[in-house]
């Protein structure tokens, strides 16, 4: 059905830039598109796995580069760049896109070739910024995404005639079938020459764009399809009055739901396979210190953390679900009157709703906030919501300290309860502060909230895939890296200085010596000298807490034949778990968070104030907390 | 009249966007262009936001936002 309509100049080679000159073998296409017009899912179908996650130097806006070989087996470097609705350098995600187009971004090649996404479906609004990246006279292909909808919902275009028009070629095609991409192949083999268009807005102003791309629509018979009726319904439920909410409040409680009722049960499995691999791997190695650094100081350490990649995982999953199915967009509309009573607006309930999974995510998609002051009241609160981090010790100690008994039926029981009181107390906490921040420094006179309402769409399990690796991969690399290096130190702690070329008895080791240090300072919160040592290395990240813990009543001998619960249990007061519970929920143990928002704010001012703030008030409410439940 | 003053299903003409610079640089590139037809397609619970489609776009705004901006009336005949 598709075709790769040929512009109508041949290609010329005198355009192309010496490629010797910038000391790649690569070819280098971007990847260019507005928001909602699929160009993910293109990029997706054209690497697969074959990409990776990278940063402009200087400038917060992520990007992913994908390689793939073309019809004659060279590499190609394919960079997908932020969703843009213009060129105008306003936006840091505009800038950065004009800049790589423009071959002004330090370290990256001007690209050789740009694929521009297009939604077919809403074309007259995004040959807007056609009009615009023709303009750069770099060799274009104009992909023309969602095909298959577009003809399912009656619409139609002239792919020849709109090649002619832009003077580029142009291909219909569709992610979600493969419809198409055979032709883009043959784009990346070969690009054509600059484009040549009949002719170009005069000035490229939005007014200017748009009467341009409604006569080169015309001319290419394009006819918009009509919006299915089930999408009015759809929008007729989320958004109704009384049901909206309803849906929402539902939608937001099975988010939860999920991650308890399915992701529990998996990282308990999970946990059975790390402990039995870890006791065969024991058998294995001879008894001594050896032994002791794989089990204790390696396998303790990373697998307790590892286990709660399942549920953390899951999470993740049914974010990316709602966000790709078009949901998330609907349920910031029904949470804006709610966050305008905080001060805040709805577009900030989806950065929050991501910070239940992580926080670094969620602070990175405040870029979409217009308003700079309430993006970062947004930034400074989303540590507060109860992230995935959190779960591996709020689980722990939930399960060592609360008996399970059902308190509605057998859904609900003790623990659950637990659990959603910490999960408030955090959701609280953000509400105050943010009520606190906008009534002072972060005071705004006219909140905006502008959002577009993309189609609702079926998420493809290819994205969620990709999007589940990435996430996975980031939290395997924080195992490996932060969390393996802790252990190690600790491990190395525990075990010196040698007792007559033998280790020595805890109470005599460097990490002893270390925690006593530290204990006349959180004595007050009914903390020993173990949970000190695991509050300072729970600073890296906070599920750190549980290595340390792990390693340190591993090698104890009164604790050494207890699980971590029991060793909890055995060694710290009711009142104390409270206090640590309190503790976590408001204290900013993280150092990937911090050093997000120093990106993204630009400064070390506001993660020093967050920081600050959030440890003041752990340590004041965790006090609080034990001198109330000691009573 | 205001944006805002249009009834849920009716249409108008978009005249003049009196708001920031780079706000109604925004609202532009989403479609909300003087001359095009503007159709209040929903609201939000409690009348706020709600949502208007504009050249097959279809946006949520704030009330406070949409009394900046000036239509004219048309037919309150909803597009096809």
């Amino acid at each position: 059905m598709s075709v790769l309509a040929p512009p109508v100049p041949p290609s010329c080679c005198g355009a192309e830039p010496a490629r010797e000159a910038s000391g790649t073998a690569f070819q280098t296409i971007a990847l260019v598109g507005p928001p909602n017009c699929g160009k993910t899912s293109v990029f997706n179908r054209l690497t697969g796995l074959r990409q990776k996650v990278g940063n402009f130097p200087g400038v917060t806006v992520e990007h992913h580069t994908g390689y793939l070989r073309d019809t004659v087996g060279r590499q190609i470097a394919l960079i997908d760049l932020p969703g843009v609705y213009s060129l105008s350098p306003k936006s840091e995600d505009e800038k950065v896109t004009v800049d790589v187009l423009r071959g002004e971004m330090p370290g990256m090649p001007r690209p050789d070739a740009v694929i521009l996404v297009l939604d077919s479906t809403n074309l007259q609004r995004h040959l807007m910024l056609a009009a615009r990246v023709i303009a750069l006279e770099v060799p274009t292909l104009v992909v023309l995404n969602m095909a298959d909808e577009l003809r399912k919902q009656g619409g139609q275009v002239d792919v020849l005639a709109l090649a002619h028009q832009l003077g580029t070629p142009v291909v219909l095609a569709s992610a979600v079938t493969g419809e198409g991409f055979d032709a883009i192949a043959g784009f990346l083999s070969s690009p054509a020459g600059q484009p040549s268009p009949l002719d170009l807005p005069v000035i490229q102003d939005a007014r200017g764009c748009r009467e341009w791309a409604l006569r080169v629509g015309a001319q290419a018979s394009y006819r918009r399809p009509v919006t299915p009726a089930w999408t009015r319904r759809l929008d007729g439920l989320f958004l109704h009055r009384i049901w909206g909410p309803v849906v929402f409040l539902l939608t937001v409680i099975s988010v939860f739901q999920v991650t308890f009722a399915i992701g529990g049960p998996l990282s308990d499995g999970f946990q059975r396979l790390l402990q039995f691999t870890g006791e065969q791997l024991g058998n294995l190695l001879p008894a001594g210190i050896l032994q002791s650094l794989v089990l204790n100081g390696i396998w303790k350490g990373v697998g307790s953390v590892l286990v709660f990649l399942p549920q953390i995982l899951l999470l993740f999953l049914v974010i990316g679900i709602l966000e790709d199915s078009g949901y998330l967009a609907r349920a910031a509309v029904i949470a804006d009157r709610t966050m305008a009573s905080v001060g805040l607006n709805g577009k900030c309930f989806i950065p929050l709703l991501s910070a239940y999974a992580c926080a670094v995510p969620a602070i990175m998609a405040t870029r979409t906030i217009e308003s700079k002051r309430d993006r970062m009241a947004t930034i400074l609160i989303a540590p507060f919501m109860t992230c995935s981090a959190r779960l591996p010790v709020y689980t722990m100690f939930i399960a060592a300290f609360v008996p399970n008994r059902p308190l509605l039926g057998v859904f609900f029981g003790t623990r659950a309860a637990a659990m959603l009181a910490l999960y408030v107390l955090g959701f609280l906490m953000a509400v105050i502060t943010a009520r606190l921040l906008k009534a002072s420094v972060l005071k705004s006179k006219n909140a905006t909230f502008i959002l577009e309402m993309p189609p609702y769409r079926w998420p493809t399990v290819t994205s969620l895939g990709l999007r589940l690796l990435d996430r996975g991969k980031a939290f395997a690399y924080r195992a490996g890296t932060v969390i393996l290096g802790v252990s190690l130190l600790l491990w190395a702690l525990t075990n010196f200085p040698l007792h007559q070329g033998r280790p020595p008895a805890l109470s005599e080791s460097l990490v002893a010596r270390a925690g006593h240090l530290i204990q006349p300072a959180i004595a007050p919160l009914g903390f020993d000298w173990k949970i000190g040592v695991g509050l300072v290395t729970s600073v890296a990240a906070r599920e750190t807490i549980i290595a340390t813990l792990g390693t340190l009543y591993g090698i104890d001998p009164e604790s050494h034949a207890m699980d971590l619960q029991q060793a909890l249990r055995h060694e710290l007061s009711p009142a104390a778990a409270v206090a640590l519970l309190v503790f976590f929920a408001f204290a900013m143990q993280c150092m990937s968070t911090i050093a997000v928002v120093r990106r993204e704010t630009n400064s070390w001012k506001w993660p020093a104030l967050q920081f600050g703030y959030m440890t003041v008030l752990a340590y004041a409410s965790a006090f609080l907390a034990f001198r109330l439940f000691s009573i | 009249m205001a944006l805002s003053d249009l009834t849920e299903g009716s249409s108008g003409v978009l005249a003049e966007l009196d708001l920031p610079p780079r706000v109604a640089e925004h609202l532009m590139n989403l479609g909300f262009i003087p001359g095009v037809e503007v159709t209040v397609a929903r609201s939000g619970p409690g009348g706020d936001p709600r949502i208007y489609r504009v050249d097959g776009a279809e946006v949520a705004l704030r009330r406070d936002l949409a009394r900046h901006i000036a239509v004219s009336e048309i037919d309150g005949k909803a597009e096809a």
